[in-house]
């Protein structure tokens, strides 16, 4: 279930990264792209028991990590949207995808040519306005101010530690204008679908098995 | 929706108080029956665990979602979120004053 895989990047970098997979050869294979951050953290366990679920319908799927999180070795301050997209899609390649689940901001990677569903996805600036304000209120707590905008200035030109995340101002300035997009072929599917609260909201990671059958019975039903 | 405003009605006011108990049960993931418990002094930040600052951040973020509003930073101090009726009143406030 745990398996790995080498990206081969457009500047000839190379690395290997961590994936869950469920993967029996089967002719409907998923790329998932997984939330994003502390968000990633919340919905880990959702996630892989969406995939669960899809495994017993008869579906494949694959859950890479994003270059830079979990137990990758690539550094995550030199990311930028476009490095992930391009390793979203070079893993689409590496598993055969033919279509993609997205995760919340995973939306803002989903590569164009697969078909499939985007989940309660998130936009770029909201992604950055929710981690700002976590790094502005801890910072009041600890009796410091720092204010939202003079943040922002400072991520755009020489990056920012958000939640523990080191941030590169390349990715900062991308994520302040990307907004989720649906390709031909991708459809969206809010929360209100699943019956019940999203567990990003969740202070601490939660899990849900009315949400993730919810999910896996969507995906099923539509690829049927 | 016919009701102004500008002039908050029982309805109105009903409707905002259980929107922000649900809101808040669903980001704390508490049982809906605890938060519909709540009055106007229940406390809520440094009262209950579950609310760090990671997750008021997300109660705002969720607040600023669900009710159309937005909050800078200058709102946000301890009397706000001390008591569920200090938040009760930030959110009627907000939704007066645009």
């Amino acid at each position: 279930m745990i398996a790995s895989w080498t990206i081969t990047r457009a500047d000839d970098a190379a690395g290997e990264e961590l994936l869950v997979a469920f993967d029996q050869a089967r002719p409907v294979r998923v790329l998932v792209c997984p939330a994003w951050f502390d968000e990633a953290n919340k919905l880990r366990r959702f996630t892989v028991e969406v995939m669960r679920r899809l495994d017993k319908a008869g579906i494949d799927s694959f859950l890479p990590d994003l270059p830079g999180c979990n137990d990758s070795l690539a550094p995550l301050d030199t990311q930028t949207l476009g490095s992930w997209r391009e390793a979203m899609s070079a893993a689409a390649q590496a598993f055969g995808a033919t279509h993609v689940l997205t995760v919340r901001a995973g939306a803002l990677l989903a590569p164009a040519h697969l078909p499939g569903w985007h989940y309660a996805a998130q936009s770029g600036p909201k992604t950055l306005r929710g981690m700002i304000r976590a790094r502005t209120i801890a910072a009041r707590e600890a009796g410091r101010e720092e204010k939202a905008e003079a943040l922002l200035a400072l991520g755009r030109s020489e990056g920012l530690v958000l939640g523990g995340w080191s941030l590169g101002a390349g990715m900062i300035r991308e994520l302040e204008h990307a907004e989720p997009e649906l390709a031909e072929g991708q459809s969206e599917i809010a929360q209100s679908a699943l019956g019940g609260p999203g567990l990003w909201l969740r202070a601490e990671p939660d899990e849900d098995p009315r949400q993730s059958e919810a999910l896996a019975a969507i995906i099923a039903g539509s690829v049927a | 929706m016919n009701a102004n405003p500008t002039l908050p009605s029982e309805a109105a006011e009903a409707a905002l108080d259980q929107e922000l108990k649900g809101l808040i049960a669903d980001v704390l993931g508490l049982d809906p029956a605890q938060a519909a418990a709540f009055g106007p002094d229940s406390g809520l930040f440094g009262h209950l665990p579950e609310l760090d600052s990671m997750a008021v951040a997300g109660l705002l973020t969720e607040m600023e979602d669900r009710l159309g509003i937005v909050i800078e930073d200058d709102d946000v101090d301890g009397e706000m979120l001390e008591t569920y009726g200090g938040l009760l009143a930030f959110a009627r406030a907000k939704l007066a004053g645009g």
